[in-house]
């Protein structure tokens, strides 16, 4: 539990008054604090509390945690030095301007008024909000209100910083201007970000996580989570009524008649060959994130509900 | 300065000075009630209680003022989720709530500074009276700050805390004799007011002031129930208030 990295060792939370139910159940994970490490799960899935715990805002049951050989428990007040977090569902204050929210975060971690306000100007003019730094933010939009907490974290000297469901309902343009700036961040941080949104995390993250029921049920880059599950390729069909023969794989048909089948490589290129001959439209690519989620979580469930 | 120094500016910047300065209406608030109080108690009494109706209304003042800061407190962390940011920065809860108490007294200053001034018309306590006015005053603040910060940890909703921030309000500083003498509630009731602080804070600003005549051990009472109130709601909020959930 010591040396560079987030480290987790049999981390496990129940809250008072839940009768026993483990918000997380003996998590433990290593890997090294660089680039983006992104937690996905259903609601409810225990992203949040790992999120809470690793920041230092929630105290674990049991187990032990620790970030580049800080102890999230013992060595909190070191730890707080290195850390920045938006929580979920955090708000701009409306009665406050960006400038003064940037500002006000950076007296928090004890920079003098001056430089606080200097560096709140530089991190807002980083995430394009120079323009509205004086405005009320209850005249700003959400994907602004956003940037701004954003620009919080930004403008500390923090080297580890948390973001929970940052993006949550935002619109897709706000959403991907977001992306740009949580790439460019993470060159010279480690950021830990938990969304619901497959696509941001496979396109964000070096390492996914993935928590259902408070268990990380699978952890590694996307190319290790592909490796899991049985079929790596996935051909969209416009239609059911030119499904092909597949020897290997699995067939779904959506209510629209959209049709995906799931496959080896092999398999998907024989039958794409057969439906170039056809002339059938279609579209093919490896297993995306979305895939990998559902048959991980689905197949979780399915065993934990064979008697 | 320290860096706690500015943590508690932080504190005093969030909660007073950035929402008076951006929304100048929300000071009227603040003067209304201590003052609204006071005009129906000096009417009611034809001008004769004015005396006790300006310490009544210090003393609901800086109660109020405490309280809010339960409300205040729980409405930046459920509903802007700020402590759990503050939380994983380098600043301690004392710095959170110092910064954040102090905002309180300041948006308070409007309705004090009318206070001051009718205080110097028509009470003019000399030093002394004004120094136990004083402390009378900060022993009050320190009492129902720490109770607000001790509420507002437990607190998972504004509306359960609005409510609660108004319960205790009226319990201890508007049904209690903040605004009257004691001896205005008939005999049986008086017992019930004695379980408020703000009966003792009262008694003992009339004293100071001379509008009432108190033994001194009534007065000696007086201040041990305060002091030692402000002091098991401090220790209280040490021990118990979240800083860190659990």
């Amino acid at each position: 539990m010591s040396g560079e990295g987030l480290s987790c060792d049999a981390l496990t939370k129940v809250y008072s008054g839940s009768k026993g139910k483990k918000a997380l159940d003996s998590v433990s994970l290593n890997l090294p604090s660089t680039g983006i490490f992104s937690l996905i799960g259903m609601n409810g899935a225990g992203k949040t509390t790992l999120v809470r715990i690793l920041a230092t805002q929630l105290q674990p049951t049991s187990g032990r945690a620790s970030i580049n050989g800080m102890d999230v428990m013992k060595d909190a007040k070191k730890l707080r030095d290195h850390i920045a977090c938006v929580p979920q569902e955090a708000r701009t204050a409306p009665f406050m301007t960006p400038k003064q929210t940037v500002l006000s975060y950076l007296m928090w971690r004890g920079i003098g008024y001056r430089e606080a306000g200097k560096k709140a100007v530089e991190a807002l003019a980083k995430v394009g909000l120079e323009d509205q730094a004086d405005v009320l933010a209850r005249r700003l939009s959400g994907g602004t209100k956003r940037k701004v907490l954003v620009a919080t974290v930004l403008s500390s000297d923090a080297d580890i910083i948390f973001l929970d469901e940052p993006t949550t309902g935002l619109d897709p343009i706000s959403r991907r201007d977001l992306w740009k700036l949580l790439s460019s961040l993470a060159r010279d941080r480690f950021l830990i970000l938990t969304t619901h949104y497959l696509e941001e995390a496979e396109r964000l993250a070096n390492t996914i996580g993935i928590l259902h029921s408070g268990k990380l049920i699978e952890l590694g880059t996307l190319d290790q989570l592909r490796a899991t599950v049985r079929y790596q390729y996935s051909l969209m069909l416009p239609s059911a009524q030119d499904i092909p023969a597949v020897r290997e794989g699995e067939v779904t048909v959506g209510g629209a008649g959209q049709t995906q089948i799931l496959t080896n490589e092999g398999e998907a290129r024989e039958i794409s060959k057969s439906l170039l001959e056809k002339g059938t439209k279609f579209s093919m690519s490896r297993i995306s994130l979305d895939d990998i989620f559902f048959h991980l979580v689905h197949g979780t469930d399915e065993e934990d509900s064979t008697p | 300065m320290r860096p706690s120094g500015w943590q508690v500016m932080a504190g005093i910047l969030m909660n007073s000075i950035y929402a008076m300065k951006n929304y100048p209406m929300v000071m009227v608030n603040t003067v209304l009630s201590p003052l609204s109080f006071l005009t129906v108690i000096t009417f009611v009494s034809r001008g004769q209680l004015i005396g006790e109706a300006i310490e009544g209304g210090f003393i609901m003042s800086m109660f109020q003022a405490g309280m809010s800061l339960q409300g205040d407190l729980s409405h930046y962390k459920n509903d802007f989720k700020l402590q759990d940011m503050v939380v994983s920065t380098p600043s301690s809860p004392v710095a959170y709530v110092t910064g954040m108490a102090i905002g309180e007294i300041i948006y308070t200053l409007p309705a004090l500074v009318v206070l001051v001034v009718l205080a110097g018309i028509y009470l003019n306590p000399g030093v002394v009276g004004a120094l136990q006015l004083l402390a009378v005053l900060l022993l009050m603040f320190l009492a129902s700050v720490t109770l607000g910060f001790t509420l507002s940890t437990f607190s998972s909703d504004i509306i359960q805390s609005f409510a609660f921030s108004r319960l205790i309000s009226t319990l201890f500083s508007t049904l209690p004799p903040v605004y009257y003498p004691i001896t205005y509630i008939p005999l049986p009731f008086r017992y019930f007011a004695y379980l408020s602080p703000t009966t003792y804070a009262a008694e003992i600003a009339q004293s100071a002031t001379g509008l009432v005549q108190l033994s001194s051990g009534t007065l000696a009472i007086a201040w041990v129930v305060l002091s030692a109130v402000s002091l098991a709601l401090l220790l209280i909020s040490i021990s118990k208030a979240r800083w860190r959930e659990v």
